[in-house]
């Protein structure tokens, strides 16, 4: 694959544009500035980072260390759950329940694609598995955060609703299959949309940066899909487990609602 | 035979009492004093510490589903979970003969919940228990939207439930009502539950 290199006079001219934005909030006063300057910043020190880690990575090829990748990934992700939440689970069941769904969402979905259809060779190798994942992860995690948040705060906006279908025998199960419902709607809608919008309205990262590097459209195309069916399934998965594990803290074996196990921000 | 045995919960203090098959007792009390704690508690919708029975049979042995449908509470604000009213009922046909009895207007079926007056809720959510056949049915002040035609209609289909072996304990904040419905009442206040005679209640 050929493709055409950037070198440092390319970026700072490229920044450029973000100093345009800087003046433009000092002019117009929108008290950006700083945020925009910390923001750049964590962007520039984050990617280089990330560039040297992945770097080092590659070289070693190890799974130890490529694992140990993946947990990191995925307990930042889950902190990120935790922080978009307005209400949360006392103690840390929220943060182990979303992060655990988020690891075995993650982990099932990128074995089956590294092992049945990109099989690299080691299946581990980290050139492919960790760019893999981080696009896996990322979409579960905005799934799991958007299914809890639609949970939690449905469960104690619909108490009176979820109580009346209890106190006329009706299993926890049953009670609160309406909230279950929206916040499974919720959480799949995002990775729907997209899948109807990619091609036309966007271009998905990936697949531009494939075409960029050089590679054939159609073959950009191929992995585009699989990415995408790839996190259709992981959404699902990592949602699906997330929702019933938030509805078993709810409610208990008595089937009773437990509001007071949850907590506002 | 409804037993409790020394059931309490936060604030609630061990209570112990028994309600026979066919009879009624008023709960009375001034507002958060913890009628609807007690109530609760007996329907095991919250934790609790000691026993409550029906005919000898502990409700911790038994599923908690089956368990509320024998031992039904009804609040005085009920909970709907769709939009329309039928949807509430696990059969409409069954559910029509306490639908009229409680001179609501069958029409009713297709109507919005949220297009109906408080005290068309009120008897629609008294259909909805009483379609299930409870044992044991606790009102959380079921006529307290309603006018006085309908108060009527209300109690004197439940004192006919009552004539038919269904318990009742209910809460009223009516002295009357107690008296017209109840043979015994339990006064709570600030948690702590006395059985009282009907009329020291009323005079208290």
């Amino acid at each position: 694959m050929n493709h055409i290199t950037l070198d440092l006079y390319d970026l700072v001219l490229a920044s450029v544009l973000v100093i345009f934005n800087g003046c433009l909030s000092f002019y117009l006063q929108l008290r950006l500035e700083r945020q925009l300057l910390i923001a750049t910043l964590r962007m520039i020190v984050q990617l280089t980072l990330i560039g040297f880690v992945l770097k080092t990575l590659f070289a070693l090829s190890s799974p130890l260390w490529t694992g140990l990748m993946v947990l990191l990934m995925v307990l930042f992700a889950g902190r990120e759950i935790i922080a978009r939440q307005e209400r949360r689970l006392a103690g840390l069941w929220l943060y182990g329940l979303g992060t655990g769904c988020m690891l075995l969402a993650t982990t099932v979905v990128t074995l089956f694609a590294l092992t049945t259809q990109i099989q690299p060779d080691p299946w581990y190798d980290p050139r492919y598995a960790l760019p893999v994942l981080g696009m896996i992860l990322g979409n579960i995690m905005s799934g799991i955060s958007l299914g809890l948040y639609s949970l939690l705060n449905g469960a104690a906006r619909e108490r009176s609703a979820i109580e009346a279908q209890l106190m006329l025998g009706a299993t926890r199960w049953q009670a609160t299959l309406p909230v279950t419902r929206e916040a499974l709607r919720n959480a799949l809608m995002p990775i729907i949309n997209t899948m109807a919008a990619t091609g036309i309205v966007s271009f998905p990262g990936m697949m531009t940066g494939q075409i960029l590097a050089g590679a054939d459209p159609m073959e950009a195309v191929k992995y585009q899909m699989l990415i995408l069916f790839l996190i259709a399934g992981g959404t699902a998965l990592g949602s699906v487990s997330a929702v019933v594990g938030g509805i078993y803290r709810l409610t208990d074996t008595r089937h009773r609602l437990r509001l007071e196990r949850l907590t506002n921000r | 035979m409804l037993t409790v045995d020394h059931l309490s919960r936060s604030i609630l203090q061990p209570v112990s009492f028994s309600l026979a098959d066919g009879e009624c007792l008023a709960v009375q009390g001034p507002s958060g004093s913890g009628k609807s704690l007690l109530l609760r508690a007996i329907a095991d919708l919250d934790p609790h510490e000691g026993t409550i029975s029906l005919d000898g049979v502990a409700c911790h042995t038994i599923p908690a589903p089956q368990w509320r449908l024998q031992v039904m509470y009804l609040p005085a604000e009920a909970g709907w979970w769709e939009d329309r009213v039928d949807a509430h009922f696990p059969d409409w046909e069954a559910a029509c003969f306490w639908v009229e009895a409680l001179q609501l207007p069958t029409s009713i079926r297709s109507a919005a919940i949220r297009t109906l007056s408080t005290g068309e809720r009120q008897r629609l959510a008294l259909a909805r228990a009483l379609v299930r056949s409870p044992r044991v049915l606790m009102l959380d002040e079921p006529t307290s939207g309603l006018d006085r035609t309908s108060v009527s209609i209300v109690e004197s289909l439940l004192l006919q439930l009552l004539q038919n072996g269904t318990s009742l304990l209910w809460v009223t904040h009516d002295p009357a009502q107690a008296q017209r419905i109840a043979q015994r009442c339990l006064h709570v206040q600030n948690g702590h539950v006395l059985e009282t005679t009907l009329r020291t209640s009323v005079i208290s």
